[in-house]
């Protein structure tokens, strides 16, 4: 029952989200700190997502980054975030690649405040990614056509966990 | 952080679905990040550790309210409301009914959850009972904000005796002259389980006397 789960309608965690970045920017001073926070909480996540995601999904070791690109956007987004970004613009050496989402669930109800113009607002999807660098290039919210996610690979973790993967 | 209201009902089919694994860690999240965080102790200092959770519950149930079918702003009676947070957004929220409602008719409701979806992975009995309470500040809030969308102030709290099995009180207006947004009469009837230690039932004590 690889992608058979339970789900619910993404606007509570989309409300949930909003209300916690709410949270934070009243508790922190600046948005770097809550920028970091942020992407804490998602590493955290992304820590326990990766364990449900392999158990869930029937995806082996990835050979490439390629592979592992192919993965996280049309598998993993798609079971959590019901939604396939796409893959565009890869580095010659293929160890960057951008995801593109035309619509991004977790900014559905936000206007951005001007004053807080460096806070990253969905700062959380990056953490969700391991071994690699996962940065916000372009943010509709900012006033960009699309959502921008730019994926650099790393390194290889040897251990545990299968590497790149989300 | 403005919200915008977009006119859609709660869990409707239009709507993206999310895997409930995300809003399940995301919560964790918050727990671990939020709690004994606040800000704003109060007077003597007293530490109110879980109502910054219980304040972001709030706003989503403000929120997920404010995005309710239009019939469902008309219910007649308290109950009627009352059937429907444990109905449409226990259901909405949490994919399963409320396992049982009771209610002494004087503004004072149990709802009972056996099997609380949060807790469920917890554990299976006393293992981790003292941990229990700040998973529930989120959803207390949650309860809160979604009644008072619908123009009812109430005060909620919970206890856990033995996990998963939850229970969320609710105290309603008692002395209430007619139903609408107007009243704000509160208090608290029924007590809180044995091993209940949950900071609100203080906090809302001490505000109404104020």
């Amino acid at each position: 029952d690889d992608l058979s789960h339970k789900t619910q309608s993404s606007e509570l965690f989309t409300l949930t989200y909003g209300a916690l970045v709410t949270q934070l920017c009243k508790d922190y001073e600046n948005d770097e700190d809550v920028n970091k926070q942020l992407d804490k909480m998602g590493y955290n996540i992304g820590v326990r997502l990766i364990e449900d995601f392999l158990a869930r999904s029937n995806v082996g070791r990835c050979h490439d980054f390629r592979e592992t690109a192919d993965v996280i956007a049309k598998v993993a987004f798609k079971m959590y975030l019901g939604i396939t970004p796409s893959i565009t613009n890869w580095s010659p050496a293929g160890d960057e690649f951008s995801l593109i989402l035309e619509n991004n669930p977790l900014v559905d109800f936000v206007e951005l405040p001007d004053n807080h113009s460096s806070l990253i607002y969905s700062n959380l999807l990056c953490g969700v990614q391991m071994a690699v660098e996962a940065k916000f290039v372009q943010d509709t919210l900012k006033g960009d056509g699309v959502t921008e996610i730019r994926m650099r690979f790393i390194r290889r973790i040897e251990d545990n966990l299968p590497a790149g993967e989300e | 952080m403005r919200t915008r209201s977009a006119g859609r009902s709660l869990g409707a089919g239009s709507w993206c679905m999310a895997d409930v694994a995300l809003f399940e860690f995301l919560h964790t999240e918050m727990v671990a990040e939020l709690w004994a965080h606040d800000p704003d102790p109060g007077p003597g200092g007293q530490k109110t550790s879980l109502s910054v959770l219980e304040g972001v519950g709030f706003r989503v149930g403000q929120a997920l309210g404010e995005r309710l079918p239009r019939e469902m702003l008309t219910f007649k009676e308290e109950l009627d409301v009352l059937k429907f947070l444990c109905k449409d957004l226990w259901v909405a929220v949490f994919q399963k009914q409320m396992d049982s409602l009771r209610t002494n008719h004087q503004g004072t409701y149990v709802l009972q959850d056996n099997s609380f979806p949060l807790l469920v992975r917890m554990a299976s009995g006393l293992q981790y009972v003292e941990e229990a309470p700040k998973f529930l500040a989120f959803p207390c809030g949650l309860l809160r904000g979604a009644l008072s969308t619908l123009g009812i102030k109430s005060l909620v709290t919970a206890s856990v005796a033995s996990l998963p099995a939850c229970e969320f009180w609710e105290a309603l207006p008692v002395s209430r002259v007619k139903w609408g947004p107007q009243s704000i009469c509160l208090l608290l009837r029924g007590e809180a389980a044995p091993g209940c230690r949950s900071p609100f039932h203080r906090r809302g004590i001490q505000d109404q006397r104020t």
